[in-house]
């Protein structure tokens, strides 16, 4: 699905992803986790060609991407979600979905003014979907509130959706449980697992140890750039270089 | 009475031009200091044209498409840079256009200007044409209107918009962003040209002096005054504006002040789009935050 080969990032000295190498297979559930600054998110954004690599190949279903703008990435069906949540605060719920509908007709001038009905029949069938995306979040009751007036949660559960609407094969999770109370974690854990279910792979970057280990079937880890470990969740909790990377420092901070 | 129809036809070419950036500003965020320049492109293209003996209707036709194409080469390279240098690069390339038709002599006649613009000969000239110059223009705006509300209440119009609130998200979902905001720059800026033929054939006399910052800044407060992002909006905002210039026209000034009311003009139109982007930057008719889907 995913091969990353020797990825390099840096910004002046600094190496924010060293020399990464991986290939998330066949694995439905891939977790990224690491300490804050190890360089996660900066891999996320060369995956999705929101930053050029310095070195290394990127591969997307056996075509080489790096290199590619990140809306052609997207077409290809790796969909992604951002660390610091956004969504389009002035659009309403439902629109933030349905924007995300793949080739709109209607997003072509001419058709607009030469193959109406058809436009119009598409964006019906968009905005069926999205409603029954919607349902499936439990927001539906707010499709037509701007989707900025959703409580914060709500916002992270909307670009989820999001990107369900696009139709991906691989989404790419930017820690989609910061901040959210455990009720909503609890109902996007079941909405992952149902996703799996459909053979939609999954990536995500993630800080609360507990989930990963339950959701994930792979789990990355890095530090300071480097790809430092990789395995199944019990093989990751039961690697000292591991543990006294993050887990370790994890630890402290949550004592802290 | 034909006073009030001369400023009706002022009003809608106005309404048509600040639709134009309304397209760009309102829609897609884009703050296009420079689209006065597609105004004169339009307005020079067709005077020049009619003025050599080719039909007017071709001269317009001629005219939109080369505003068109314009506003393809001033976006293919401006719209890489970020917001603030966008608006600084459409700044620059006004003044570049307004240096074109200053210096090129032997083509606009520089600072002379261009006089005895034909007009159709159905429509004719002088005052007995109003009526009918008014039904055309009236026509130009509706059609601008109309067209402009397709345009935008569709997934198009959406796709602006998601581009205008984030563009990383936009491009996260797959939009082509600099192709959209291209497509949003050139058709406002052929419907920008539309408005410049209508003035040029209308005023029958143009010159550089009439395609400055000045004209940005008029039209940039038509929109953000009427409401950016709303279809009524620079329709309003244009009528509001140009009635109130013309209001002002009317107050008394004794003659050895009359060389201070242009700059004086310009400095209260400057002074309402600061006060109108602090207080009120939805503008006299807001957006409705609610997305109505395609009415196509
Ligand atoms: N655009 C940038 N310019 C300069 N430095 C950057 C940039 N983006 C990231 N960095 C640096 O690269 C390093 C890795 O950052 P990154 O955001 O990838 O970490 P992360 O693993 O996602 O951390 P967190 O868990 O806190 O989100 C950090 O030191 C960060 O300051
Ligand atoms: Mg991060």
């Amino acid at each position: 699905m995913l091969k990353i080969e020797n990825v390099s990032k840096s910004f002046g000295a600094l190496i924010a992803v060293n020399d990464v190498s991986f290939n998330l297979g066949d694995t439905g559930i891939s977790g990224l986790i690491g300490p804050n600054g190890s360089g996660k998110t900066t891999l996320f954004h060369l995956i999705t060609g929101f930053y050029k690599l310095d070195t290394g190949n990127i591969h997307f279903l056996d075509q080489r991407i790096n290199g590619l703008p990140p809306h052609i990435i997207s077409r290809k069906g790796i969909v992604r979600t951002f660390q610091q949540t956004r969504v389009l605060p002035f659009l309403s719920s439902l629109d933030n979905l349905i924007t995300a509908a793949p080739n709109q007709l209607g997003e072509n001038l001419l058709p607009l003014f030469f193959q109406p009905s058809k436009v119009a029949l598409q964006e019906t069938q968009n905005c069926e979907k999205a409603e029954s995306i919607l349902e499936t979040l439990g927001l539906l009751k707010l499709k037509d509130s701007p989707a900025g007036d959703l409580s914060y949660g709500q916002q992270k559960l909307l670009e989820i959706g999001r990107v369900l609407m696009a139709d991906p094969k691989l989404i790419i999770l930017d820690e989609p449980t910061a901040g959210i109370n455990p009720t909503l974690i609890r109902h996007l854990v079941t909405i992952l697992e149902n996703l799996r279910d459909q053979s939609i792979k999954i990536f995500l970057i993630e800080h609360n140890m507990p989930l990963v280990t339950e959701l994930c079937d792979k789990i990355f880890v890095m530090d300071s750039g480097s790809l430092i470990f990789s395995g199944t969740p019990s093989e990751v909790q039961n690697n000292s270089r591991v543990i006294e990377a993050y887990l370790g420092r994890m630890a402290d901070a949550a004592d802290a | 009475m034909d006073y009030f129809y001369h400023i009706l036809i002022i009003c809608l070419i106005y309404s048509i031009f600040a639709q134009s950036l309304n397209l760009e500003l309102g829609f897609t965020g884009l703050y296009n200091f420079g689209h006065i320049a597609f105004f004169g492109i339009g307005a020079y293209t067709s005077a020049l044209l009619s003025l050599n003996g080719v039909p007017i209707p071709l001269a317009v036709v001629g005219a939109i498409t080369l505003a068109g194409i314009a506003g393809a080469l001033l976006a293919i390279p401006t719209l890489r840079l970020s917001g603030d240098y966008f608006g600084i690069a459409t700044l620059v390339f006004a003044e570049m256009i307004h240096l074109i038709f200053l210096n090129e002599r032997d083509i606009t006649r520089g600072p002379m200007g261009l006089p005895n613009i034909p007009r159709p000969d159905w429509i004719g000239s002088g005052i007995s044409s109003l009526p009918l110059f008014l039904a055309v223009t009236f026509f130009a705006a509706t059609i601008t209107f109309i067209l402009l509300r397709r345009i935008t209440n569709s997934p198009y119009g959406r796709s602006l918009k998601v581009i205008r609130e984030d563009e990383f998200v936009a491009q996260a979902l797959g939009k082509n962003t600099s192709l959209i905001k291209t497509k949003a720059i050139v058709v406002g800026s052929v419907l920008a040209g539309l408005a410049g033929v209508i003035w040029a054939h209308y005023i029958t006399y143009i010159s550089p002096a009439d395609f400055t910052l000045q004209e940005t800044i008029l039209v940039l407060l038509c929109v953000v005054l009427g409401g950016k992002g709303t279809h009524p909006g620079p329709v309003v905002g244009a009528f509001v504006i140009i009635f109130f210039a013309e209001f002002i026209r009317f107050i008394p000034i004794p003659s050895e002040y009359v060389r201070f009311v242009a700059p004086l003009q310009g400095m209260v139109y400057g002074f309402i789009l600061v006060i109108m982007m602090l207080k009120r930057p939805q503008g006299l008719i807001s957006e409705s935050r609610k997305f109505a889907t395609t009415n196509a």
